[in-house]
């Protein structure tokens, strides 16, 4: 799979990716032409083809409201497309969902049990609810994953009584029930405190070791950056970015920085040895790098008569790229 | 007031065997309960196919009576729902007490001037000092216009909204538990919820009458005498012929529960439902409309206490809640695995 900017930013080539894709054996999750447009005429999720390939650990970002939510429905089969399809591991959904999402793990727009029962009764119940799920293993198998979410002495607790980050924690021990080929988490820090996220965080991380291919939603760039080899950006209903981070990175175009007292002398310059992206301000212009060489640029500079003060050369942070991508910023969108 | 309708929906198989007579009747019932659950059931085979190609089909079955067993218990262990079941068994006991206060003299000859009810209550009332068996029957009647359908409605409303409003619907779906199979499911839970109250409010009657009053040979509403015996088998089936008319509304129920996620609001439509439709039955002028109405037929169970028991009428009724629960079920089904899970 290759980075591409989907919305044709750069990049046009590619062709017929989307038909040969959804074939393909090595990706986890694969949509043509998802779309879903709600009852009120609102178009949610518009055109999607993601491609998430077996054991990335690839990161959904996008702004509240960009359909991130809408798209792990569909997935999961909890709410049906308008049109375009879906596989997960290769299975169609949402006709397939009951074949294959016993393979899969799922956190979807927070954890929801029953708060009557004890955390234990809870698994127990989502146990008895899998056709695949042996009974005989089924204490065991609740025993383990409360365990691995560290929650085996709050076991007896009724969930009622359970702390925000344990109930998280829950909900990964339910995705823990079986073994599993994919875990889909749905913004799963949402609401928990910096400790909260770290546990979630170091939780994926031991999910990704085991090569379990895990699809984490989230509207925080910092919260999928240290744990994702793969992003996708949602704005809007769309995907308008997806690929590994490095090619993320890449897209990326560096810029030069020049601090100068004459700005409009330094600009014409830059402009005549055909940089773009031009950003005069008060003591300094920047324009984009591409393929020159910062010291050429120096030199045509002073040759210029323009007074050069400092020189700089920029990559633009994830953050940039992902602001770019997405827009003015974060939870301004709709 | 048990006139004999002709008008309800002809059912096929409500006519067939209707050459059972008294006793038989109560297999009646029965029959019908069972005949109320292939739907659910017969979804449950596709499902099951595609498991069976890795399991047999005993796995499939093992798996279906595991998710029962958790819905059972998450129904019957819910403390709300225990209370609703001490309340229900709370009734027949204080209309024992009152009664027994109300009457302490045992005189069996006194006149129907209380012609208020709406139905044959007054009539049982005057049968109950000469015979405890008869508590049964004033418990359910009394119970049958409101108490009982709250009961319903409260478990029937909240099955499929209440998981919706705690968002374990999602979770459960993706599980995957399988839309049609976590609805059969549901509904079964429903109709032995239903089932239970209604033997819960005959047994603790039957047992305060049985303590409170003396027992005997029973004196059916057409005058005839029988035997104790044939007195306890009729109250066998009214029992289930209510047991029968609350599964059919728990199966509205349940269609309404698939329509929202707040359980309050379906559990309030269905009691306006239920509340409405025995309104409505008592206007004259929608006299025409009156059997097609879902509650029309609850209390023609004194059909079975007369001597020939009114078949006709047991039928139809039966037919009725038969009618509805296929429908309802199959209403509950189309939404329930079309609609969007947005919760
Ligand atoms: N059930 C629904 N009915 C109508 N519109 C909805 C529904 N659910 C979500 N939306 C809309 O779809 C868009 C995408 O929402 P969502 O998928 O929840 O975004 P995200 O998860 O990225 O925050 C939003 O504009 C939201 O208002
Ligand atoms: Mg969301």
């Amino acid at each position: 799979m290759r980075g591409a900017l989907v919305t044709g930013h750069v990049d046009p080539g590619g062709p017929g990716q989307a038909a040969a894709e959804s074939r393909d054996p090595e990706l986890a999750i694969a949509s043509s032409g998802l779309t879903k447009r709600f009852r009120g005429g609102q178009l949610a999720v518009d055109d999607l083809d993601l491609a998430v390939p077996k054991g990335s650990v690839y990161g959904f970002l996008g702004p509240n409201g960009s359909g991130k939510t809408t798209t792990i429905r569909m997935l999961l089969g909890l709410a049906f497309p308008t049109s375009g399809s879906a596989e997960l591991l290769g299975v169609g959904v949402p006709d397939g969902v009951g074949r294959v999402l016993s393979r899969v793990g799922s956190l979807v727009e927070g954890p929801a049990f029953y708060p009557y029962l004890s955390g234990r009764d809870n698994l127990a119940r989502y146990d008895a609810a899998d056709r695949a799920a042996s009974p005989r293993t089924s204490k065991a198998r609740i025993g383990e994953a409360l365990e691995r979410v560290g929650l085996t002495a709050a076991a007896k607790k009724r969930y009622r009584h359970y702390s925000l980050g344990m109930k998280q924690r829950l909900a990964i021990a339910a995705g823990l029930l079986q073994p599993r080929d994919l875990i889909i988490l749905d913004e799963p820090t949402n609401g928990l405190d910096p400790q909260g996220t770290r546990e979630v965080r170091s939780l994926i991380r031991r999910i990704a070791a085991d090569g379990i291919t895990v699809f984490v939603s989230s509207h925080l760039l910092a919260e999928v950056e240290q744990t994702c080899s793969h992003v996708g950006v949602m704005r809007g209903g769309k995907l308008v970015f997806q690929g590994s981070l490095p090619e993320l990175r890449r897209t990326g175009a560096a810029r030069i920085s020049v601090r100068t007292p004459d700005v409009e002398a330094a600009a014409k310059v830059l402009r005549k040895l055909g940089l773009v992206g031009l950003a005069p301000a008060d003591g300094e212009i920047s324009a984009e790098l591409g393929d020159d060489a910062p010291e050429k640029i120096c030199a045509e500079l002073v040759h210029a008569g323009v007074g050069v003060r400092g020189l700089s050369v920029e990559t633009p942070s994830l953050e940039d790229l992902f602001v770019g991508l997405t827009g003015e910023g974060f939870d301004v969108e709709d | 007031m048990s006139k004999t309708e002709t008008g309800m929906t002809a059912d096929p198989g409500a006519t067939g065997p209707g050459a059972s007579t008294g006793p038989g009747a109560a297999t009646g019932p029965g029959a019908a309960t069972a005949a109320t659950d292939p739907p659910p059931n017969q979804e449950i085979s596709p499902d099951g196919g595609d498991a069976g190609i890795d399991g047999q089909a005993p796995a499939s079955v093992r798996a279906y009576g595991r998710l029962l067993g958790s819905e059972l218990r998450l129904v019957f262990g819910r403390r709300r729902n225990q209370l609703l079941l001490l309340v229900v068994a709370l009734f027949p006991l204080l209309i024992g007490i009152a009664l027994k206060i109300a009457a302490p003299s045992g005189a069996a000859g006194g006149g129907n001037g209380n012609a208020n009810g709406p139905n044959n209550g007054s009539a049982f009332f005057n049968q109950l000092a000469g015979n405890g068996v008869f508590l049964t029957f004033i418990a359910l009647t009394m119970l049958l216009i409101l108490v009982l359908p709250v009961v319903v409605s409260v478990v029937s409303g909240d099955s499929v909204a209440g998981e919706a409003g705690h968002g374990t619907l999602r979770y459960l779906l993706t599980v995957p538990a399988g839309r049609t199979r976590l609805l059969s499911v549901k509904y079964l839970a429903i109709v032995a919820f239903a089932t239970t109250a209604v033997f819960i409010v005959a047994i603790v009657a039957l047992l305060a009458g049985v303590v409170m009053f003396p027992v005997g040979p029973v004196t059916l509403l057409s005058g005839t005498t029988v035997s104790l015996a044939d007195g306890l088998l009729r109250v066998l089936g009214v029992t289930l012929y209510i047991a029968v008319a609350m599964a059919a509304v728990g199966a509205i129920g349940l269609a309404i529960s698939t329509l929202t996620e707040h359980a309050i609001g379906a559990i309030a439509a269905l009691m306006i439902l239920v509340v409405g439709s025995e309104v409505a039955d008592d206007v004259p002028q929608f006299a025409a409309a009156g059997p097609y109405l879902p509650t029309h037929w609850w209390p023609m169970f004194d059909s079975l206490l007369r001597s020939p028991v009114d078949t006709t009428t047991l039928w139809h009724g039966l037919a009725s809640f038969v009618v509805y629960a296929v429908l309802f079920c199959l209403l509950a089904w189309a939404r329930f695995t079309t609609a969007d899970v947005t919760s």
